[in-house]
């Protein structure tokens, strides 16, 4: 459960992150409000030609709606032809680029979780949508649409919750960031290498603290687990450990024994619990079709056994204590 | 059999249950010698103190009162550790349940008594042709359930003598037995006494396996008769 809700976590992160540096641009521009991940609203759209794309040795500057249709999935606004001139645009594996204000642009994974083919209709924001093309993901967002029309959908017309900037020189971006910085007052600018580089938990308000409430939770859940089967185990080898002790064990090497045991028993758990988490991303990834990314986090798998590991030991001993301690002829009388 | 100093020394010998506000007397003052080397049957009816002087005997219980000396050493006043150690070193069980650990082979249930006993090593030769006179020897990697009672009694047997134990306590050994397997360990236990001079001091309640003893001793009301 610990692994594959970190998982949850990374991969979400990962792959925002990884799709806006397919983008392509060198600097991006947020309303103020929010944090570097999370939008914190919407700016005025008129800001690109009046301010950014007056700036020395920018290129162009692109601005894009978001807009959450529900937890997991958004709707994007592009100017296309803004847009385009970033990186080169979308690379279609099927269809293309709108034709109608009504067009919907999706990527391989949304179009492969939903079943979705050119020329499907969706229905989104009690709209439909006719789906013009299908990109490679790894580009900005699951669905894209055009942004004047995401603009009058949503009541935000002339406004942008992202402007993208394209420079002409990498050397050039941080002299323009700080001109943006000044010209734009309260608005966040960023670079794109230190935006991407910051998609960590620590920087999502209260994920950190999520994912503490978790471990916090699959430790209690394993440490009464473990307490339980450990005091069933215990009761269900009274007559060995009887036995045991009428073979002159002492109470320490009772102990150590399940101690050992319990040790191969939670070292066995973690590796199962590796391979649960390979299972859980197959089956987001393959049978419930969900817009979650699960990765798999190597860096967690020493720390989650560990905690297994100390949970279970600590759950063993009380056990083990009344075990090693048990009289001999009553444990040899069990049935 | 020897003679001389007895290997078990009891006199006066009580042992008092206390079930919630009633004390049960088990023992009421047993007085018995069994020199090094004796194949001793002790009978008697059900609540006769037999099970009870077996368990002190054993170091699994304290006794109450009396005096019981075990290969020298006195049991009255032993902490627990003292008489683990007792259990560990000087007697080894035979029980009628069998008792053999279901998890493990009955070679690893011959070898965790020897590392109870901190006993690394190979078995001693000795052992090893006890082995064969058990007809064991090509049973030990099955697990108890995959052995007869005939062959699980007998690997209890090679568990509770393979660290040379000064007294052989047998409980009831051929309670869960028939006849036939009955008279086979009865025939081993006396090989065993014959052969190795073991001490044994056996419980049971059919009067034809008490008679592969050199001596029967009768207990009633907690004395020996």
């Amino acid at each position: 459960m610990v692994l594959t809700l970190l998982g949850l976590s990374d991969g979400m992160l990962n792959d925002q992150a990884a799709r806006a540096r397919g983008v392509g641009a060198d600097i991006l521009i947020r309303p103020p409000g929010g944090n570097i991940v999370i939008s914190g609203g919407q700016m005025i759209q008129k800001i690109i030609p009046a301010v950014i794309d007056k700036e020395p040795h920018v290129t162009v500057a692109s601005g894009t709606l978001i807009f959450g249709t529900d937890l997991f999935n958004y709707l994007t606004g592009v100017d296309l032809a803004t847009f385009s001139q970033l990186n080169g645009g979308f690379r279609f594996v099927r269809g293309g680029p709108f034709e109608h204000p009504d067009d919907v642009m999706v990527d391989e994974v949304y179009a492969g979780q939903h079943n979705v083919h050119v020329g499907d209709t969706i229905t989104n924001t009690n709209h439909m949508w006719r789906v013009s093309g299908i990109y490679e993901p790894g580009m900005l967002a699951r669905m894209v649409v055009p942004l004047a029309t995401l603009q009058e959908l949503t009541v935000n017309t002339g406004k942008v919750s992202t402007v993208y900037v394209k420079v002409d020189k990498p050397e050039n971006i941080p002299a323009v960031i700080s001109e943006l910085s000044l010209k734009l007052n309260t608005y966040k600018v960023y670079s794109m290498e230190d935006y991407t580089s910051l998609f960590s938990a620590s920087n999502i308000p209260m994920l950190t603290d999520f994912i503490w409430v978790v471990v916090g939770v699959g430790v209690a859940v394993g440490f009464l687990m473990v307490l339980s089967t450990m005091y069933t185990a215990v009761l269900e080898r009274t007559r060995e450990i009887g036995v045991l002790k009428a073979l002159g064990a002492s109470p320490g090497y009772i102990l150590n024994i399940l101690l050992r045991e319990t040790a191969v028993l939670a070292i066995a758990g973690s590796i199962l619990g590796i391979l649960l988490s390979y299972a859980t991303r197959f089956l987001i990834q393959n049978v419930v079709r969900s817009a979650l990314i699960q990765a798999i986090v190597p860096r967690w798998w020493l720390p989650a056994a560990g905690i297994a590991l100390l949970g279970a030991l600590l759950g063993a001993l009380g056990p083990g204590l009344k075990a090693a301690r048990q009289d001999a002829i009553e444990a040899l009388a069990y049935d | 059999m020897t003679n001389g100093q007895p290997i078990i020394s009891i006199r006066g010998l009580t042992k008092t249950y206390h079930a919630g506000e009633v004390d049960v007397h088990a023992l009421r003052g047993v007085d018995l010698d069994v020199q090094a080397g004796e194949f001793v049957s002790i009978v008697g009816p059900s609540g006769s103190g037999k099970s009870t002087l077996f368990n002190i005997v054993g170091g699994l219980t304290p006794p109450t009162s009396g005096s019981i000396q075990i290969a020298g050493r006195d049991l009255l006043g032993m902490t627990d550790a003292e008489r683990t150690e007792l259990r560990k070193t000087t007697v080894g069980f035979v029980f009628q349940k069998y008792n053999l650990l279901p998890t493990l082979t009955a070679r690893d249930n011959i070898a965790i008594a020897r590392d109870i006993a901190r006993k690394n090593g190979p078995l001693d030769p000795q052992f090893v042709e006890i082995l064969k006179l058990l007809g064991i020897e090509n049973r030990l990697d099955h697990k108890p359930r995959a052995l007869s009672g005939g062959e699980q009694q007998r690997v209890a047997i090679a568990r509770a003598i393979v660290n040379q134990p000064a007294i052989l306590l047998a409980d009831e050994p051929t309670g869960n037995l028939d006849t036939e397997n009955s008279t086979a360990v009865l025939a081993i236990l006396r090989d065993l006494n014959h052969r190795l001079g073991q001490t044994i001091l056996m419980i049971t309640h059919n009067p034809e396996a008490a008679g592969y003893g050199h001596r029967i001793v009768h207990m009633r009301d907690g004395h020996i008769e």
